[in-house]
């Protein structure tokens, strides 16, 4: 399968080393290999080319901020913009340490959707009023604060008839009687 | 001579990061802004009435007039209204009455001076 900027393609060796390490990034290649049926030299190799090509972006953290005691809080932030603006708009939030993911939408009209962090009610505002309202070419802003989280997953890489796609492992394995 | 600087001082226009920027609560932005007094004057009778209800309860209006348009004067009267726990068409009648006649007289104050 050929992917984007003439990146390798990926077969299905590689899209089931992705799918182990999406689950524990931490685990050896010799576990990796075990699983697979496959020698840890062909794991390590597949995973630094994978590296190489930037198909692995990199390894992170998931961190569960209520128990390590972060009282932060997070809040999906929506802003109608002018067409001609919204380019800089999205770039300029993307460099505010508040904002954590930044994407643009066309629905009725163009928007930008962002997820946001801020200490409390007080700090998201004055983020808000200070340093997204002043943009020039914001029209207006909605901003919803999250109360509870229900899940938080990464997507698991699968590979179907109809190419790759990002679904959770746990929906395709569900058999049908 | 210190309070005609004063008074044209107040009546300036700001730059866009020192603007009021109108809520209706928080991070709910109603896209109205006023850049100097005039103009804050202008979208009283404009703006949602929830945003003057939501900027006048936690004594924003108070503080963008004392601290940016250094109007301390009238800041204080606005803190007053504050006091009065008024809402709906009636705050919003008594925040324009009182802005615009504070800003009639610092205008008919300064032109007075010219002639």
């Amino acid at each position: 399968m050929r992917l984007k900027n003439d990146t390798p393609s990926l077969d299905v060796v590689d899209l089931k080393i992705l799918e182990a390490l999406q689950e524990d990034a931490r685990q050896t290649y010799t576990a990796i290999g075990k699983r697979l049926g496959i020698a840890h030299s062909t794991v390590y190799d597949r995973i630094r080319r994978m590296e190489q090509h930037g198909i692995i972006k990199k390894y992170t953290t998931l961190i569960d901020a209520e128990r390590v005691g972060a009282r932060n809080l997070t809040a999906i932030m929506t802003v109608y913009t002018d067409p001609k603006e919204s380019e800089k708009v999205a770039e300029k939030l993307c460099e505010a340490p508040e904002v954590l993911e930044v994407y643009t939408s066309l629905s009725e009209e163009l928007l930008i959707i962002a997820k946001v962090i801020a200490e409390n009610q007080e700090s998201l505002h004055a983020f808000i009023a200070n340093s997204v309202a002043p943009l020039p070419g914001v029209l207006r802003i909605r901003t919803s604060i999250i109360t509870k989280k229900f899940k938080e997953t990464q997507p698991s890489i699968r590979n179907n008839s109809n190419g790759l796609t990002f679904i959770k492992k746990k929906y395709n394995r569900k058999r049908r009687r | 001579m210190k309070e005609r600087e004063n008074v044209s001082r107040i009546l300036r226009t700001l730059p866009r990061e020192k603007a009021f920027y109108f809520f209706t609560s928080i991070g709910n932005y109603t896209g109205e802004s006023a850049s100097s007094l005039k103009e804050f004057m202008e979208k009283i009778n404009e703006v949602n009435l929830k945003s003057l209800e939501f900027h006048l309860h936690r004594g924003d209006f108070e503080k963008w007039i004392a601290e940016v348009l250094e109007d301390n004067e009238l800041a204080e009267e606005i803190g007053k209204l504050q006091k009065l726990n008024l809402t709906g068409d009636v705050l919003r009648n008594y925040l324009y009455k009182t802005v615009s006649k504070h800003y009639y007289n610092l205008i008919s104050g300064s032109m007075r001076r010219y002639i």
